[in-house]
């Protein structure tokens, strides 16, 4: 008699051969082009901000806000997860990722009420990324002041 | 009713399915069981302002429509098993909250109707009672919310990943009747290869599937081929798969008269289910609907219905626990 | 506005194309070879921008590709710690807890906002597929 973990590790190599894969290649080449195009239109906004004499700083915060409010208007009338589906990391890694992150569970948990529902599942998602984005920022900062 | 081989009952005096009821969404509508269904939705939310609202709305509204089919006044009803998937198994406690027959709420996960069956049987059998109803619900929407990711998510699902169904299955099992009569059951263990992959539920439960399967023909010392069929719950395309080549292995060949709730609801390519359905209203409604109209039509005389749970939740996996199957078996004859 | 597509730049353009592709598909890769859930896909690209940033690796993609670089979620890490860096350099270690929020805010308010709008006056509808 095989030992449970000899078995259960037999079982799952046999699984991971039965399971079909993704069509990685199908997806990537989604992905890469979606995700291109919406980096294209960042940065056509992006480079019409500097046109207008604004700098970069304020430019970039253009870019991030006009395709954070596409993403959540998309995302209210039920296309983004089209998008999303189709495009995979093409639409989940842009800026338009993190937006969609938070207006869905928003609008999820309306059922809950808006405080304790919008209110406080709006981070479900997009919590971790602040929590995470924001202490690696502090550490780079406390870091860069010691070495300065 | 006796207890034969290590996990089966036998009843002496079967009990019999008087009637059966089904309601289910507008996706499991497109799917090639529709017509055997008795009401189709035309939207998850039924009218209703939320998910979890619609599928009590869904489970009642079943319950109704079963009792209504059978004749039997609702006042001799002597118990309801009822259960789904939603924490609590509020959409069974809330849609039967109005019902005035004794109710015992059960939790098998996606195995809950056959849980349900097996229970009635026995109360009914034994004496407790005269008629029992069992009813089982689920609702895709309630179910990628508490499972899941919001619905607007736009993230892919993968290949091995199953939708669940949108709908209840209901059944009256009576003392008397003209059948069909549940024979056997077999009660199943929980069994746990060690699958962590939510997005693989047919995989987890497969072997909680295999097992209840060859106890029972071990325990009635039956073939595979003593049944018409032989159906499991929800394992999807993968895990018939899965069932198919271990049972061969342990030398049952089950290839011609064996299937899968999940994979008969949907249209695998025109629906883009990807491993096929789920849920506890997959198992409920396909016997509900189609399974309990071959049989009444002696299209098929005897099946072995298995239905198959994942016991786990959204903290569980989290967690990082594996994911541990059960599979309930009822022999069904007519 | 027609003076404005004139002057367009369309190397940088192209650039942007590529490059944010490219950082899609290593996250593509990422999704379908390890099973990770999206909002842990989010956090590793967050947090390897914030310290790419902070080396001032990122600096040089960000340069080349404009908006291909800033525009994926990395880029986000890289504005944060790129803010935290400037703000230390002008208010000392205070800095580094103003900073990245700072330079962040546009986006995190945006999306907060857009996100309750949205959620007001929209339902979560069942997915066709």
């Amino acid at each position: 008699m095989d030992n449970p973990q000899d078995t259960q590790k037999k079982y799952q190599d046999y699984i991971d051969k039965k399971s079909p894969n993704s069509p990685i290649l199908k997806n990537c080449f989604n992905a890469f082009w979606v995700g291109g195009l919406i980096c294209v239109i960042g940065e056509l906004i992006s480079q019409f901000c500097k046109f207008k004499g604004l700098d970069i700083q304020t430019s970039g915060t253009i870019v991030s806000i006009i395709l954070i409010g596409i993403s959540a208007f998309l995302t209210g009338l039920n296309i983004f997860n089209k998008i999303g589906k189709f495009a995979g990391a093409g639409s989940l890694i842009p800026i338009t990722g993190f937006a969609n992150s938070i207006v869905s569970p928003a609008m999820e948990y309306k059922s809950e009420g808006y405080v304790m529902g919008v209110g406080a599942k709006m981070f479900t998602v997009a919590g971790p990324v602040l929590v995470y984005g924001i202490s690696s920022s502090i550490v780079v900062g406390i870091i860069y002041f010691i070495f300065k | 009713m006796q207890k034969i081989g290590k996990q089966t009952i036998q009843f002496n005096c079967p009990p019999s399915i008087t009637s059966t009821a089904c309601i289910v969404g507008p996706k499991e509508a497109q799917g090639p069981l529709a017509k055997y269904f008795d009401k189709c939705l035309e939207d998850e939310f039924w009218g209703e302002k939320t998910w979890e609202k619609a599928e009590s709305k869904i489970i009642k509204e079943t319950v109704n429509m079963v009792i209504a089919k059978s004749g039997v006044p609702s006042s001799n009803i002597d118990y309801c098993f009822a259960g789904d998937l939603l924490n609590q198994c509020i959409s069974s406690s809330f849609g039967l909250r109005d019902l005035n027959i004794p109710f015992l709420g059960i939790f098998g996960a996606c195995s809950t109707f056959v849980e349900g069956l097996i229970l009635s049987s026995i109360f009914v059998e034994g004496g407790a009672g005269n008629t029992s109803l069992c009813a089982a619900s689920s609702h895709f929407c309630s179910a990628e919310k508490q499972f899941r990711f919001p619905l607007e998510l736009g993230n892919q699902r993968p290949p091995t990943s199953q939708w669940t169904v949108t709908g209840a299955g209901s059944a009256i099992i009576s003392k008397t009747g003209n059948g069909p009569f549940i024979t056997n059951a077999t009660v199943g263990k929980i069994v746990d290869m060690g699958i962590k992959d939510a997005n693989n539920m047919g995989a987890a439960m497969a072997p909680a599937a295999l097992d209840t399967l060859i106890t029972h023909l071990k325990d009635t010392n039956r073939k595979p081929s003593y049944y018409d069929a032989i159906i499991t719950g929800d394992l999807g395309h993968i895990g018939k798969e899965v069932v198919i080549e271990l049972a061969e292995k342990e030398g049952f060949n089950i290839r011609s008269n064996y299937n899968d709730c999940g994979v008969l609801i949907f249209d695998k390519e025109s629906q883009d289910t990807h491993s096929g359905g789920s849920g506890c209203a997959c198992c409920g409604s396909v016997f509900s609907g189609y399974l309990y109209d071959q049989l009444k039509s002696k299209k098929l005389k005897k099946i072995l219905l298995i239905a198959t749970g994942a016991l786990t939740n959204a903290t569980s996996s989290q967690q990082g626990e594996s994911i541990p199957g059960i599979a309930h078996a009822v022999s069904i004859e007519i | 506005m027609q003076e404005f597509f004139q002057n367009i730049n369309y190397m940088h353009i192209l650039y942007a194309f590529l490059v944010g592709g490219a950082i899609c598909i290593i996250g593509q890769i990422l999704i379908d070879k390890t099973k990770l859930t999206p909002a842990r896909i989010l956090v590793i690209f967050v947090t390897l921008g914030a310290i790419l940033g902070g080396l001032g690796i990122y600096q040089y993609l960000v340069d080349f590709a404009g908006a291909g670089a800033t525009v994926p979620l990395t880029g986000f890490g890289y504005n944060l710690a790129k803010g935290a860096k400037e703000a230390v350099d002008q208010y000392g270690l205070v800095g580094a807890f103003i900073g990245g929020t700072k330079a962040a805010a546009g986006g995190i308010a945006a999306a907060i906002f857009f996100g309750y709008i949205a959620s007001l006056i929209s339902k979560p509808k069942m997915k066709k597929q």
